[in-house]
C-alpha cells in the first residue's frame, strides 16, 4: 500500500518533546544530582504502577501522532497517485476497522440492536417501533439474547489466554535481563522476584503490566465483534474515540508548559539573577499577563483564531492540519497562562542562588554572566522546573474538557474528552439514560489523571529539597 | 499604611494598561475590523457597503491608534484604542453587539454570581481546614495516608463530573431540588444549594491536601516543640496553637479570590443555569460578543488586582511580624 506521511505541527513538538525525554534521561543518569532521586522515585511502588500506566498512554499517543494520508485506488496503473484528504494514524490502522464502522445511532455497550427504536413499515403498511439490529456488532449471532452472554464469555477468556501468555513472555524476558545484569542464575533471579528482594519493585511493575495486558488483550478480542462502550449519537464507536482522545489530552498536557519553557526559564532566572531594571520589567510582564482571568484569555484568544480561520479558509490543506494549528494555538495560550507561576518561583530561586558563596566567588572570579547562569544558576533551578512540569500536567488535562464545554477548547472535529462529554451532557436528560459515552470519556481521563497525579507526587518528594528530611 | 496603599493602587495603573494593549492587540491586530464585521454578519458574499454599515453603527468605523482627519485632542480621542479600549477606565463598558448596555447587566448579574460564590468560599473553606485538620491529627498514620490518597482522587475528578453526577444524583434520582434555574429573592435557596454543594466537593480534595501540608509544616516550628515540652497534649497544641498559625497562610491566600468572587463561576453557573456573570461570560463567548468580552476581561484583570492588593493589606493585619515601611 502507498501513503504518504503527513507531519502536523502537534507531531512534531511531541516528537521533539519525546527526544528531548531521551536525552534528559541519559543525561540525568550520569549526573549523580539527579540519579539519586529519579532513584528514589522508582523504587516506590505506587509511581512504579503509575509509571506503567502512563507509558501505556504515552504509547497509544505516540502511535497516534504517526500521521499519513493512504493513497486512494488508482483506476489505471499508470494515474498519478492521489491520496485521501483524510489523514489517518497508525492508531487507526491498528483500531481498523473501528474507525469506519459507522452505527446509524446510540447503542448501549455490548448490544446487538439500536438503543432507540426505529419506526418499521410492515408490509400491511401498518408502522411498528422497534430496534433495529446493528450493521458492525454481533452480527456473527444468529439469536443474540441466547447466545450473547456466552459468547462474551467465550472470547474474553479467550482474550485473558492471549495476555497471560503476553505476560508469560514479558517475565521471562525480564527475568533474563535481570541475570544477565546481575550476573547470577535464572532461578535466583526469579526467587528474589517473587519475594521483593530487588533494588526496585519489579514484581509490582509486572502485576500491573499484567493488569494492563490482560485488559487490552480481552478488549481486543471483543472489540472486532461488539461496541465494548457502545456507540455515540451518530454511531461511532464510543471505545475508538476514547483511544484517540488520548493523544489529545497528553499533547495538552505537555506541550502546553514545553512550548513556554525557555521563555520561563531565561526570563525567571534573568529576573532573579540580574535584580534591577531588569527585574522590574520581568515582574511586570507576568503580573499582567496573571492578572488576566485564564479562561478569558484563553477565550478571547481562541476566537480571535476562529475569526481569522474563518476569514482566511485558504490557508489550510485539510480539516486535520486547521484542528492540529487550533490544538496548537490552545497549547500556547495554556503555556502563557500557567507560565507567570513558574516564572516567579524561578525568580525566587535564583534570587536566593545569587548570593550563594560559590556564584559570588565566581563573579569575583570574573567569569562572565552568561557562564554563571549556565553552570551554576540554571541547573540548580532544573529541579523546580521538573517539579512544576509533572504537577500542571493533571491540571492541563483536566483543563482541556472545562474549555472544550466552554467552548473554546480543542476543535469540535477533533476527538477529545471534553468534546465526549460535552457532546453526551444532554443525553442525560434521555429516558433511558445514555450513560456510556460520559463514563467512557470519565474513566479513561480520571485513570490519567489520578496516576499522572500520584507520579507527579513521588517526583515531588523525591526533588524538593525541603521535603528531604521529612 | 495610606502611602502604601495609595503606592499599590497606581502600580495597578500600569498593569491595567499593560492588559488593556494585550486585549487591544488581540482584538484589533489579529483581525481588522472588516474581517470582525464579515465574521459577526456570517455571510461570505456579503457587499462592502454592508460591512462599513455595521461597522458604523458599532463605532468600528475609526482608526486604530491615530485619527489624522480629526483636530486636535481628537486625534488621539476619535480612535478605536481610545473609544473600545481606554474608556474602560472610567467604568464605560460600552454597549454588547446585541445593544444592551454592558455596565446594567453587569449590576445586575452580579448579585446571583455572589450568592453561589459566597457561601461556596466560606462553607468550603470550613470543610476543607476540618478535614486537614482531621488529617494534620492522625499524621504519618494509616488515617492520614487514607485521607491523602483520597484527596488525590478526588483531585483526579473533573469538575465536570460532579456537577453532572449532582444533578443526576440529587435532581433527576431523588428529586431533592431543581435540575437548574433561578429565582430572586429567598425562594432562589432550593436553586442555590446544589451548585454551592458541588462546588465545595469539588475543591474538597485540593483545597484539603494543600492545607494539610500548611498544618504539617506549622507543626514542624520550634514553638510546637516547646509546648509538647511542656506537657500540653497533642490535641490542645494542634486546635488551640497550630490551628490560629496557619491560619494566617490560608486566610491570605483567600484573600485574593474575594474580588473575584464577583465574576463567579463560569462552570456551576452555566449548568445550573444561574443567571450571573459566568453565564454572562459563556454567552458572550458562544455569540462572539466581543465588546462583553473585552469588558469582562478589564473586569476580571481589575478585580485580581484588587485582590492582591487586599492580601498585601491582610498580611499586615493577621501577621504582626509583617510591617510597612
Amino acid at each position: 500500500m502507498t501513503f504518504k506521511f503527513v507531519l502536523l505541527w502537534t507531531d512534531l513538538l511531541v516528537f521533539i518533546l519525546v527526544a528531548l525525554l531521551l536525552a534528559f534521561s541519559i543525561w540525568a543518569k550520569r549526573q549523580d544530582s539527579w540519579r539519586r532521586p529519579l532513584r528514589k522515585v522508582f523504587r516506590r511502588k505506587i509511581s512504579v504502577v503509575s509509571a506503567v500506566i502512563l507509558s501505556t498512554y504515552v504509547l497509544i499517543g505516540l502511535l497516534d501522532s504517526v500521521h499519513y494520508q493512504p493513497a486512494l485506488p488508482q483506476e489505471n496503473a499508470t494515474d498519478q497517485i492521489h491520496y485521501d484528504v483524510e489523514v489517518k494514524s497508525v492508531l487507526d490502522k491498528l483500531l481498523s476497522p473501528l474507525d469506519e464502522q459507522f452505527e446509524t445511532s446510540y447503542s448501549a455497550p455490548f448490544a446487538h440492536q439500536l438503543h432507540v427504536q426505529d419506526a418499521v413499515k410492515q408490509a400491511d403498511g401498518s408502522i411498528v417501533y422497534q430496534h433495529q439490529r446493528l450493521q458492525y456488532a454481533a452480527t456473527h449471532l444468529s439469536n443474540p439474547e441466547a447466545e450473547k452472554r456466552h459468547d462474551i464469555l467465550v472470547r474474553s477468556l479467550k482474550g485473558v489466554a492471549w495476555g497471560l501468555l503476553i505476560l508469560l513472555l514479558v517475565t521471562i524476558l525480564l527475568v533474563l535481563y535481570l541475570s544477565h545484569q546481575k550476573k547470577q542464575n535464572v532461578l535466583a533471579t526469579s526467587k528474589q522476584l517473587v519475594a521483593g528482594k530487588m533494588d526496585y519493585p519489579y514484581l509490582t511493575m509486572l502485576l500491573t503490566l499484567g493488569i494492563v495486558i490482560l485488559l487490552a488483550s480481552v478488549s481486543a478480542c471483543l472489540a472486532t465483534h461488539y461496541h465494548i462502550f457502545g456507540t455515540d449519537k451518530v454511531g461511532e464507536d464510543v471505545f475508538y474515540q476514547a483511544l484517540k482522545s488520548i493523544r489529545t489530552g497528553l499533547v495538552i498536557g505537555t506541550v502546553s508548559t514545553l512550548v513556554m519553557l525557555p521563555f520561563a526559564i531565561i526570563l525567571g532566572v534573568m529576573a532573579g539573577y540580574f535584580r534591577g531594571r531588569i527585574d522590574d520589567g520581568i515582574q511586570y510582564l507576568y503580573t499582567t499577563l496573571s492578572s488576566i482571568p485564564g479562561v478569558l484569555l484563553i477565550a478571547a484568544a481562541i476566537l480571535m483564531l476562529q475569526v481569522f480561520m474563518s476569514t482566511h479558509p485558504d490557508l489550510f490543506a485539510s480539516n486535520a492540519q486547521r484542528a492540529d494549528l487550533r490544538l496548537l494555538i490552545l497549547c500556547v495560550i495554556l503555556g502563557v497562562t500557567s507560565w507567570t507561576s513558574l516564572c516567579r518561583l524561578l525568580r525566587g530561586e535564583s534570587f536566593k542562588l545569587r548570593e550563594m558563596d560559590y556564584v559570588q566567588a565566581a563573579n569575583n572570579l570574573g567569569v562572565s554572566h552568561v557562564t554563571i547562569l549556565k553552570k551554576h544558576i540554571v541547573p540548580n533551578v532544573m529541579h523546580i522546573v521538573l517539579i512544576t512540569l509533572v504537577l500542571d500536567f493533571s491540571g492541563l488535562v483536566l483543563a482541556e474538557a472545562v474549555l472544550s464545554y466552554v467552548g473554546v477548547g480543542v476543535d469540535p472535529t477533533m476527538f477529545s474528552w471534553g468534546n465526549m462529554i460535552n457532546s453526551a451532557r444532554l443525553e442525560m436528560a434521555r429516558e433511558p439514560v445514555v450513560w456510556w459515552s460520559l463514563c467512557a470519556a470519565f474513566i479513561f481521563m480520571f485513570t490519567l489523571v489520578l496516576f499522572a497525579n500520584f507520579f507527579a507526587d513521588s517526583v515531588r518528594d523525591a526533588f524538593d529539597p525541603r521535603l528531604q528530611d521529612a | 499604611m495610606l502611602r502604601y496603599i495609595l503606592q499599590r493602587v497606581l502600580y495597578a495603573i500600569p498593569i491595567l494598561l499593560g492588559v488593556n494593549i494585550i486585549t487591544f492587540l488581540l482584538f484589533f491586530t489579529i483581525n481588522s475590523p472588516d474581517d470582525m464585521a464579515r465574521a459577526h454578519l456570517g455571510d461570505r458574499h456579503i457587499q462592502q457597503a454592508e460591512v462599513d454599515n455595521w461597522k458604523a453603527s458599532h463605532g468600528y468605523d475609526k482608526p486604530l491608534f491615530i485619527n489624522y482627519d480629526a483636530q486636535g485632542v481628537k486625534k488621539i480621542s476619535q480612535t478605536l484604542l481610545f473609544e473600545k479600549s481606554l474608556r474602560l477606565f472610567m467604568f464605560d463598558f460600552g454597549y454588547s453587539y446585541g445593544d444592551r448596555d454592558i455596565k446594567a447587566d453587569v449590576k445586575e448579574r452580579m448579585w446571583p454570581s455572589l450568592a453561589i460564590a459566597v457561601p461556596a468560599l466560606l462553607i468550603g473553606l470550613l470543610v476543607n481546614i476540618t478535614f486537614a485538620m482531621l488529617m494534620a491529627f492522625f499524621r504519618a498514620s494509616h488515617i492520614d495516608t487514607l485521607g491523602v490518597v483520597i484527596c488525590l482522587a478526588m483531585m483526579s475528578i473533573s469538575t465536570l463530573f460532579y456537577i453532572i453526577a449532582g444533578q443526576y444524583l440529587i435532581s433527576k434520582m431523588l428529586h431533592w431540588v431543581p435540575i437548574s434555574g433561578y429565582s430572586d429573592g429567598l425562594g432562589a435557596w432550593k436553586f442555590i444549594i446544589l451548585p454551592v454543594i458541588v462546588g465545595i466537593i469539588s475543591g474538597l480534595g485540593a483545597g484539603a491536601r494543600w492545607y494539610r501540608t500548611l498544618y504539617l509544616e506549622e507543626m514542624g516550628k520550634d514553638y510546637v516543640r516547646t509546648a509538647r515540652a511542656k506537657g500540653l497534649s497533642d490535641g490542645v497544641v494542634l486546635f488551640k496553637h497550630v490551628f490560629k498559625n496557619a491560619l494566617i497562610p490560608i486566610l491570605t491566600g483567600v484573600v485574593v479570590l474575594i474580588p473575584l468572587l464577583l465574576i463567579g463561576s463560569l462552570l456551576l453557573e452555566s449548568f445550573f443555569a444561574i443567571p450571573g456573570l459566568g453565564t454572562y461570560m459563556i454567552d458572550a463567548i458562544a455569540q462572539q460578543d466581543f465588546p462583553i468580552v473585552r469588558a469582562m476581561v478589564f473586569l476580571g484583570a481589575l478585580l485580581y488586582i484588587a485582590g492582591l492588593i487586599l492580601t498585601d493589606i491582610s498580611y499586615t493585619w493577621v501577621d504582626p511580624r509583617v510591617r510597612i515601611r
